[in-house]
């Protein structure tokens, strides 16, 4: 540790931290541009410049300065104050002066920065530099005359995202910053850009001129398009949700958020189910709350429970399955499924579902396997984990499945269960001491799903993955409910149909609660589906009734990630016209046809949550625990020999909301082309 | 940007023998795993194969790529490389590259004179174009470190030095007609010792120790 006195206040900081560290720990800010705690230093905005006593009299750039002991630094002398006003002079030499049409506006660094140490007119008379605008693809907008070359886009491509795509070419006056052959950007975290450019040369290219920061409201929440449960902030204007962008959160997400999460937000505009619908002769037409609800306890009247399912989609929140679960039970049926892709997840104990070294404890790991995931397509935040632990040095992965780039080196052994087998395997994970494994979807979404999780998890109990202080083993789930649903026991009851089951005629009434991922052609002809959501998707276009439900933006959900951590969205707009919170919907249904479930308001629904399984009265807290019990899976039968392949084929467009979003259309015309042309 | 016509870019670059005996022996040079190193020599030896290859030294994109796709470094690392130095002419250039210095040195011993001269034997009217014919493209250079002999005008590796209009306008026809005159001073000068030959240590001569 080393003793620094900023300012008068004296702090220690760990030996190697740079000067900005250490008055940051004394609570004095200096202003950067360049410098960014999770990239490497490029020192060359200039703009951090303090003074420090018994060193060269000159002022020292703060971030690229090591601290030594007894160092004293001034951040607000007048030298200091002088050079930093000089720098800002220079940084605004070449740059425009067009706050009031840059979407940068009103959180902008520069524009911040400037208005401390900015001069009140410029010395400059001579023409100002421009430079050509680059094509990034369709999220991230450029104004490249406003670029200040900090160079942070490209050391977040190149260290963080993993895709050293932009750079700078050319030199002096001539440099520029971008991609030199236009090209899209490849990396799922592109969106990341817009937020660390600290000026507005990478806008939002959706948000462009769409509202100014000072307008919004913003809510805190967390995202539900993949199961990582990033947190978000939820900036809404009257009642449309404009923007999300991430939330600081270390545990889960750091400070990035994936594209698909920022991005989609145009999709919860369109194709929005905005009130009820029946279908009568064989057209939908639309309805009254009570027309529907009659409709529904029409066809439910006298109907044996046995005839009767549901099935909950990838985007629901628990306190809706909970009531559907608990309209179901009170309807006597058991035939309850959440996992529309027929993965063979084992409810019976937590641990055989869910990714239990959790996310930041990626980073504790020394070696790695991936079964059957891509984990740059179902999480790049997790990707992401991976990536920055294999940079900190000697973290073997080895992966098998199809061969994919995952941004970091990988040692593909096999695609199929076989590999499990491999020599090399074993040797990689018994010479590890937190040797780690993530079994994705795609080995278990499949005819022999059950043995491969029993084979994984032996394997895992055979090479210490398992220990009583390390929890190696992890599924990785691409589903935002989908550990909820397991968590609630969302499941068939004793006697009662999974999915495959309630399909073909296996069910009269079938009850959709967003379910919109699995074949809808295999329902019965006959059997009468209602369906619960807010998008217009699969699972609508089979309904017989439709009831309009609340996207996550404009409810009070819980959601359960990938780690088991539970966490709470919160509602930023209301749902459009008649359209209303799920679990509402479903108390209401409940109360017309003479059920009583129990709940009236959201705390008692919270409390019932907390009776059916304990771990949802801990919000955002995730305990970590080792593996007491080697037991593994039931499993069943030996597996096949068939590849194994990710679920999620195009990041870009897995569930009703970017489906429906034109921005995730493009990404998908711009890197999937065969798939945007099958979408015609 | 580079502002290559679609039509100059090859579709396809391939090192040839000659480059590829160079480059086993420069990347000999490096530790393992510091093969990117190799950048430099490797754009230079792609620029001397183009010019081998097709008459105009420059480094089309698809050699920066083959580059990349040699040393296992991202094609961008390549392209800023490629485009730092001014070295690498990352557009195409005639036969001939005619770099005019006039940096304050050359310029106050009449490097004016060379660029009008370069002007009017080829046609060419500003900086960075090629002439009709293709033989000459005229580039504007900082100091080349010749200063003593300024004003130089280097055309493709050789230093000219020395140079005038009427020096300049020979040098030009004398390369169109497919001559290469011997690079140096055309003033007669030796090496750059003053005009007229050495002014100080005239008088010393050196006898061989006992
Ligand atoms: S585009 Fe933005 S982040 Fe990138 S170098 Fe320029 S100012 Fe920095
Ligand atoms: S923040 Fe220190 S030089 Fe840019
Ligand atoms: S100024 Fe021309 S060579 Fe130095």
């Amino acid at each position: 540790m080393a003793k620094v006195t900023v300012d008068g206040i004296e702090v220690e900081v760990p030996n190697g931290s740079n000067v900005l560290q250490a008055c940051e720990a004394a609570g004095k800010e200096v202003p950067r541009f360049c410098y960014h705690e999770r990239l490497s230093v490029a020192g060359n905005c200039r703009m951090c410049l303090v003074e420090i006593e018994k060193a060269p009299p000159k002022p020292f750039a703060s971030c690229a300065y090591p601290v030594a002991d007894g160092m004293v630094v001034h951040t607000d002398s007048e030298m200091v104050r002088k050079a930093r006003r000089g720098v800002m002079e220079f940084l605004l030499i070449n740059h425009p002066l067009d706050c009031p049409i840059c979407d940068q506006g009103g959180e902008c660094d520069l524009q911040d920065q400037a208005v401390g140490y900015g001069g009140d007119h410029s010395r400059y008379a001579e023409n100002k530099r421009a430079v050509k605008d680059k094509n990034l693809g369709p999220l991230v907008k450029t104004v490249m005359t406003r670029c200040i070359h900090c160079t942070r886009c490209i050391r977040f491509s190149t260290e963080i995202a993993g895709v050293s795509e932009m750079g700078a070419t050319a030199r002096g006056e001539s440099m520029e910053v971008g991609t030199y052959v236009e090209k899209a950007l490849t990396s799922e975290l592109s969106g990341n850009l817009i937020d660390i450019c600290p000026v507005g040369a990478l806008t939002s290219k959706p948000y462009a001129f769409v509202a100014r920061p000072w307008e919004l409201k913003k809510t805190d929440s967390v995202d539900v398009l993949d199961a990582v449960g990033a947190s978000i902030r939820v900036d809404a204007r009257g009642g449309e949700v404009l923007r999300i962008l991430p939330r600081l959160n270390e545990d889960v997400n750091e400070e990035w958020l994936a594209d698909k999460s920022r991005f989609a937000v145009d999709g919860l505009k369109r194709r929005r189910l905005d009130s009820c619908w029946v279908r009568r002769d064989g057209k939908l037409a639309p309805a009254t709350w009570p027309e529907a609800f009659a409709a529904i306890a029409a066809k439910l009247a006298g109907l044996d429970g046995g005839r009767i399912g549901a099935i909950a989609g990838d985007l629901c929140d628990a306190e809706s399955m909970a009531a559907l679960k608990d309209l179901m039970g009170a309807l006597g049926s058991a035939n309850l499924d959440c996992r529309q892709d027929g993965a063979a997840l084992d409810a019976s104990r937590r641990d055989f579902y869910c990714f239990n070294t959790s996310i930041a404890g990626i980073e504790e790991a020394d070696a790695l396997l991936i079964v059957g995931a891509n984990p740059r397509r179902e999480a790049p935040l997790v990707n992401a984990r991976i990536r920055k632990r294999g940079l900190a040095g000697a973290f073997p992965v080895a992966a098998i499945g199809t061969p994919a780039d995952l941004t970091y080196p990988v040692t593909w052994l096999g695609d199929s269960p076989a590999a499990l087998a491999e020599p090399a395997v074993r040797d990689m994970l018994k010479a590890a001491k937190r040797p780690m494994m993530i079994v994705g979807q795609g080995a278990l979404a499949r005819a022999d799903g059950a043995a491969v999780l029993a084979a994984c998890w032996a394997l895992a109990a055979e090479c210490g993955l398992l220990g009583a202080e390390w929890h190696g083993f992890n599924v990785l789930h691409t589903a935002a409910s989908r550990v909820g649903a397991l968590d609630l026991g969302f499941l068939p009851g004793p006697g009662g149909r999974d999915l495959a089951g309630m399909m073909g005629g296996g069910v009269d009434v079938l009850w959709l609660l967003g379910a919109d991922e699995f074949d809808t052609s295999r329902i019965g002809a006959d059997t009468f589906v209602v369906y619960q959501g807010h998008h217009g998707d699969r699972g609508a276009a089979r309904a017989d009734v439709i009831l309009p439900g609340a996207a996550y933006t404009e409810k009070q959900g819980t959601y359960v990630n990938t780690e088991g951590r539970v966490q709470r969205g919160a509602l930023a707009v209301y749902p459009p016209g008649d359209a209303r919170e799920d679990w509402t919907i479903i108390r209401a249904f409940a109360g017309s046809i003479g059920k009583v479930l129990g709940y009236d308001d959201l705390p008692a629904l919270r409390a019932r949550l907390e009776q059916a399984n304990p771990v949802f009265a801990r919000p955002d807290i995730l305990p970590r625990f080792g593996c007491g019990d080697l037991t593994g899976p039931a499993g069943g039968g030996a597996p096949g020999s068939a590849a194994f392949v990710s679920p999620v084929a195009n990041y870009y467009q897995t569930d009703p909301i970017s489906r429906a979003s034109p921005t995730m259309a493009e990404c998908t015309a711009a890197h999937h082309p065969a798939a945007a042309l099958a979408a015609e | 940007m580079a502002d290559t016509t679609p039509q100059a870019e090859p579709a396809h670059f391939a090192f040839d023998d000659e480059s590829n005996a160079a480059i086993a022996k420069i990347l000999a040079r490096y530790p393992a795993g510091k093969q990117a190193s190799a950048v430099l020599p490797l754009l230079d030896l792609a620029q001397r194969q183009m010019g081998r290859q097709t008459g105009s030294a420059w480094v089309p994109r698809v050699a920066m790529d083959e580059i990349a796709r040699v040393l296992a470094m991202a094609p961008i690392r390549v392209y800023e490389v490629a485009t730092f130095y001014l070295m690498f002419n990352t557009a195409p250039v005639g036969k001939f590259h005619l770099q005019v210095c006039t940096t304050t040195p050359c310029w106050l011993r009449g490097s004016d004179e060379v660029v009008a001269a370069c002007r009017k034997a080829t046609g060419i009217a500003g900086w960075k174009e090629t002439s009709a014919d293709g033989l000459f493209t005229m580039t504007e250079v900082e100091c080349l470190g010749g200063c003593v002999n300024a004003p130089i005008l280097q055309v493709n590796d050789d230093f000219y030095e020395d140079m005038d209009g009427p020096r300049t306008e020979a040098l030009l026809a004398a390369l169109k007609r497919g001559e290469v005159p011997q690079p140096g001073s055309m003033s007669g000068r030796q090496a750059s010792a003053p005009e007229g030959g050495p002014t100080t240590l005239t008088s010393l001569t050196f006898t061989p120790a006992e």
